[in-house]
């Protein structure tokens, strides 16, 4: 059988309209799962129980579902790691963008981008066997698991994010600003500080948006170092248990259908939302101040 | 004689990598006066210019030989600050390349990064630089504006008022209206007769008419070298070489 040209244009474009919506569609109904399977516990508990109660005892009779634990422990990992991942992968992007020489960035950018690479399951392995002893020792402490343990490994793994990220940013900074700036006197700090950085905001305020919610996403990582206490730390040295590490510790046991089960889910929610919004505000930040570098005419 | 010199280049060599770009180029800028560099593209005028105030340091793989002097100082010397010596000569780019910031920002800018902190000095000579760049009666009712709400033409003007500001001796302009419309033009070739009184202006350009009516002296290169330098009427009416001649005239380039 032959097909006219045009026959086989209208059939090319139901094939592609075809395989683009089957994967949108899939996350959907995984996005709709998710909250079918988590809502029927607010039947159970009222969502403000649920979102700020201090205990979390799921197996207890009767059982405690307030996640509130879990939600500052998130919060308080993600914000420790990013008070550490920030200026390292930032500031190594500027020096990657402006000051290293061409080959030095040519080799060391792809390296940079490699650690990303890294298995989160081989990063948690380091944090539990090496950093964890070395704490333990050091701060004379109960445990290495803890949250600042969590934070440190999750730190590692969202620099490369955030300096390959900020780093192409930096760089599409047009030549001719910096030249207008040295041109006027200005030194090549000066230029970094008051022209490159303001000019590439946006790309380094994704990069680090983006580097935060790989970090509050990572499951593998808090569940192997972060020491699993479902409980506000007191302090830096407390073990945690974040949202999801709390969910892929428990799923398992969790009886099918059940309230804890669907505790679970609705943890799984709360989860989303998070991830959901730190990815619009780096989208929202990215459109609004997209990069106005050399004057159009 | 060397006196009356602002800037002396003698036996310039320069190269990209092993490419030479250019070669023996021994020129020198009377005070005060403009000097239009031209040429068919590629022949070393903007490696020049760009040479005098350094600005080909921050390109890597360059060498330069032979000595460029500002007030008889050889400005290739190793003890020479470039930064200050950057501050001393302006520069005006091809394209307007404004910061993306406010009117008033631009023009602060070099003030500011030069180390001046009095708000009142800084507003005083912000206004002093835009009337200078033909530009204040267009933008005083909207300082704070983004510049780059500009016209390309206005943007132009506003580059140079920033170079005006941090006060130069001398003005480099690369070829500073080959992005703008005749009329935005014509204000910019004005704006360079005026200048011309207080600055030493070096200003490269594609347009044979615009050096004859912005230049005191013309100098000619081609392939790298210097072909022909002069009075910008002699240049144009009588120059010595054929290549010079055919070139003005439009029979190659």
């Amino acid at each position: 059988m032959i097909f006219s040209q045009r026959q086989k244009d209208r059939f090319m474009s139901y094939f592609f309209f075809i395989v683009a919506t089957a994967s949108i569609a899939v996350l959907f109904m995984i996005m709709l799962f998710l909250f079918m399977e988590g809502i029927p516990i607010f039947q159970k508990i009222s969502p403000k129980d649920f979102l700020f109660g201090e205990y979390w005892y799921p197996t207890d009779e009767p059982p405690d579902f307030g996640i509130f634990p879990l939600i500052f422990s998130s919060l308080a990992v993600t914000f420790l790691s990013a008070l550490i991942s920030i200026p390292l992968g930032v500031l190594t992007a500027i020096y990657l963008a402006e000051i290293a020489t061409y080959r030095f960035r040519e080799i060391v950018k792809p390296i940079v981008e490699l650690l990303a690479s890294l298995p989160s399951v081989v990063i948690g392995f380091f944090g539990m066997v090496v950093v964890a002893p070395f704490l333990q020792e050091t701060f004379d402490i109960a445990t290495g698991l803890n949250l600042f343990n969590a934070a440190l490994m999750l730190a590692f793994m969202s620099v490369p994010t955030i300096c390959s990220i900020s780093e192409d940013a930096i760089y599409s900074v047009p030549v001719s600003l910096k030249e207008a700036s040295l041109a006027l006197g200005a030194t090549s700090l000066d230029t970094i500080v008051r022209v490159t950085i303001p000019a590439s905001i946006s790309g380094i305020s994704t990069a680090i948006i983006l580097g935060m919610s790989r970090a509050i996403g990572e499951t593998m990582v808090v569940l192997m170092v972060a020491g699993g206490a479902a409980m506000v730390p007191g302090s830096l040295f407390d073990p945690v248990r974040p949202l999801p590490a709390s969910i892929a510790a428990e799923m398992a046991e969790a009886p099918y259908r059940g309230d804890h089960y669907y505790a679970l889910f609705a943890t799984g929610i709360v989860l989303f939302v998070f991830t959901f919004s730190f990815n619009l505000i780096a989208d929202y930040i990215s459109n609004k101040y997209r990069q106005v570098g050399e004057a159009t005419l | 004689m060397e006196q009356e010199y602002k800037i002396t280049s003698k036996n310039l060599d320069f190269y990209y990598g092993s490419v030479k770009a250019l070669q023996s180029i021994s020129l020198n800028f009377q005070l005060h006066q403009a000097t239009a560099l031209i040429g068919p593209s590629g022949c070393g005028k903007s490696t020049f210019l760009r040479c005098l105030n350094r600005m080909n340091d921050l390109i890597p793989g360059i060498r330069v030989e032979g000595e460029i002097c500002m007030d008889g100082e050889n400005i290739y010397k190793p003890s020479v600050d470039v930064v200050r010596l950057r501050s001393r000569i302006g520069m005006v780019f091809q394209k307007p390349n404004p910061f993306p910031k406010t009117i008033f920002e631009n023009v602060a800018y070099g003030l500011k990064v030069n180390g001046v902190k009095d708000k009142n000095l800084i507003a005083e000579r912000v206004e002093k630089s835009l009337r200078s760049g033909a530009l204040w009666d267009e933008v005083k009712d909207r300082l704070h504006d983004s510049a780059l709400s500009l016209s390309g033409g206005q943007q132009q003007r506003l580059c140079i008022a920033r170079a005006l500001a941090v006060e130069p001796e001398v003005l480099l302009m690369d070829e500073p209206c080959s992005a703008l419309d005749p009329i935005a033009t014509q204000k910019i070739e004005e704006l360079i007769h005026e200048l011309k009184d207080k600055y030493t202006i070096i200003i490269v350009t594609h347009n044979m008419q615009q050096a004859a009516r912005v230049s005191d002296v013309t100098a000619f290169f081609y392939m790298g070298k210097l072909i022909e330098a002069g009075e910008t009427d002699t240049m144009f009416t009588r120059p010595r070489l054929k290549t010079t001649e055919d070139y003005i005239t439009g029979r190659f380039g």
